[in-house]
């Protein structure tokens, strides 16, 4: 089911922020909840940025997604999630990258990367059946598991987000560089195609490790809306990089303090937060 | 063949699978022709939201999932300042729309069940599709409504293919560019809400994309191009459907599904690295369809050929009011 935080509210919200942070954290669970959001939204927020920039948001969807099949594989062979998770959003990741080679039209992009992401939903769906599981295990890796995040899942958590930002320290540069003019950095000699690629695992090993305990929607929504209200705020892109992980981190600190005081699921809290600033972002520009 | 058959439930699925895979298939090759795949995603997950909202609040969920479906459509449309909505308004906007469905999958699981089957199985139902579970009165309804959008997309099939391949000259030679595009993803969003009944929310996606990029793959002429989609949907449904019936341990939305995407991925290999359409006879197809419509191509597709992961249409098309 959801991840659900509420109920364990000991007190009821108080205008008082510091005592309310002092009663959610006397929790090791809720604390759990904040560093894990908070990793997540940075990772999030960051690789979204790039996501958003390439316009591979329907990409970036199906990786995400990809999650689930990872998930129901690894729990009908028995083998650890994160093997299953990462198996499939790699393999996803190469899928798509092959089918957006140089040449190939975009409009069959998509349908790839949408064969892809059916394929996917269906092979989690069929390995569920099989599995014959508790029937709302289907919905945990979409929506989030109401497990507590331990202390090994927020260290996993942080290993991955340092070999992601290892990764996007060393493409980075050249990646930006593809994203905004792909023709004059395949002149000026750089591999657009090899960076496609490893962009695309990365996000979906990212996403598929940050599925694992905020469910693939809810890291959705981190990656797509806070870097598209902040690349409509600034055009510049180190302001922009900069707002989307302040946004992403803000967004998340106060989707779990709603969900923690009022009976709503995280995910639906983080993205509703994320919306109405992308909602306000597009309202002010539209006024400016 | 003959126990398959004279089964009311296959029957039932039979009706309903048929019509739906038609509508898809249909509207599908428009889709990807207007790589307007992601639209159809953003559709398929918000009819969810509409299925469980209308749970939540006691009203029959085919309602909301029309009503959910066709709203979005509109919206989606209305935000773009042309014909087709960019990526990131769609992500965003159906990205806090299936958060809204969880919101209403704890509002409606945490009532008492209101019949056997229990709360949990709907859910699953309206994300993975139950298409044996169909009565005939659904599987009728279903069909009707699903043939009626299909006739709906062959009677605009003309002017929805000028608008598709070159939406300014379209636009300058008179075709309501605006009203086909509103149009067309108001009955995108009727078709997911059909198929969400057969496939379920979250695979409808693969009876509209695998078809159609199959067919699209396989010839670059347009009516011919339809019906392939609309054929290869269809046939993947039957085998689909019989597969499930006969290995009883593989559900029918995978098994078609998986039809839908080897048909994909044989047309592709087939096909070789260039599709047939790929080779950019975009052109000669404009031009046989419009006499007198000279270069009409879809030049969008062909300067930013080298960049296939940029630049979406939106940009690329000078702005036609």
């Amino acid at each position: 089911m959801t991840v659900m935080l509420a109920g364990a509210a000991s007190s009821p919200w108080s205008w008082n922020l510091i005592d309310d942070v002092r009663d959610m954290w006397s929790y090791p669970f809720m604390v759990n909840a904040f560093r894990a959001g908070s990793i997540v939204a940075v990772v999030a927020g960051v690789v979204g940025w790039f996501m958003v920039l390439r316009k591979q948001t329907f990409a970036g969807h199906t990786l995400a997604i990809s999650a689930f099949p990872g998930a129901a594989a690894a729990t009908l062979l028995g083998v650890s999630a994160t093997a299953g998770y990462f198996a499939f959003a790699v393999a996803a990741a190469i899928v798509v990258s092959v089918a957006a080679r140089p040449g190939t039209r975009f409009s069959e992009e998509s349908a790839v990367i949408g064969t892809v992401q059916a394929f996917a939903l269906a092979c989690g769906y069929l390995f569920v059946s099989l599995y014959k599981g508790f029937l709302n295990s289907v919905t945990a890796p979409l929506f989030g598991s109401s497990f507590a995040i331990t202390n090994d899942q927020v260290v996993t958590l942080g290993l991955v987000a340092v070999a992601t930002f290892a990764v996007l320290a060393v493409i980075g540069r050249p990646l930006f560089f593809a994203s905004v003019d792909s023709d004059v950095a395949a002149a000026r000699g750089v591999q657009v195609r090899l960076h496609n690629a490893v962009f695309l695992v990365v996000l979906g090993a990212a996403a598929a490790e940050a599925s694992q305990i905020a469910g693939a929607l809810l890291v959705f929504s981190l990656l797509v809306m806070p870097a598209a209200t902040a690349q409509l705020v600034s055009a510049k892109p180190a302001v922009s990089l900069g707002l989307t992980v302040v946004l992403a981190l803000l967004v998340t600190w106060a989707g779990l303090v709603l969900a923690y005081y009022a009976l709503y699921p995280l995910g639906f809290c983080i993205s509703s937060f994320a919306f109405g600033l992308y909602l306000l972002a597009r309202a002010g520009r539209r006024v400016a | 063949m003959s126990d398959f058959l004279s089964q009311a439930f296959v029957q039932h699925a039979l009706l309903a699978g048929t019509a739906v895979a038609l509508a898809a298939g249909l509207a599908g090759y428009f889709l990807v022709l207007r790589a307007q795949i992601f639209t159809a995603d953003a559709l398929g997950h918000v009819a969810y939201t509409g299925a469980l909202g209308a749970l939540a609040f006691g009203v029959d969920p085919r309602l909301g999932l029309l009503l959910a479906t066709v709203l979005t459509a509109f919206g989606l449309a209305g935000a773009a300042r042309h014909s087709r909505p960019d990526d990131v308004v769609i992500g965003s906007t159906f990205g806090w729309l299936l958060a809204l469905g969880s919101f209403f999958l704890t509002l409606f699981t945490t009532r008492p069940p209101t019949s056997s089957t229990g709360n949990g199985v709907a859910n699953i139902s309206y994300l993975f599709g139950s298409i044996f579970g169909l009565s005939g009165d659904q599987a009728g309804l279903v069909a009707a409504i699903a043939l009626g959008a299909a006739a709906l997309i062959v009677i605009g099939a003309r002017p929805l293919l000028f608008a598709s391949l070159d939406e300014a000259v379209a636009a300058a030679r008179g075709v309501p560019v605006r009203v086909l595009g509103v149009g067309f993803l108001v009955l995108v969003g009727v078709i997911c809400a059909q198929a969400t009944q057969a496939v379920g929310a979250l695979l409808l996606l693969g009876l509209v994309a695998a078809p159609a990029g199959a067919a699209h793959r396989l010839t670059s002429r347009p009516f011919i191009g339809m019906a392939a989609a609309a054929l290869i949907a269809i046939a993947s449904m039957w085998v689909g459907l019989i597969v499930s019936f006969y290995t009883s341990s593989i559900p029918p939305s995978f098994a078609i599904l998986a039809a839908a995407t080897l048909g994909y991925v044989v047309s592709a290999v087939a096909t070789g690295s260039q599709g047939h359409s790929a080779s950019g006879d975009t052109g000669r197809l404009g031009g046989r369809l419009f006499q007198g419509a000279t270069h009409v191509r879809r030049s969008s597709h062909r300067s930013t050929g080298a960049s296939p992961s940029g630049r979406r249409a939106g940009r690329t098309r000078p702005h036609h009011p």
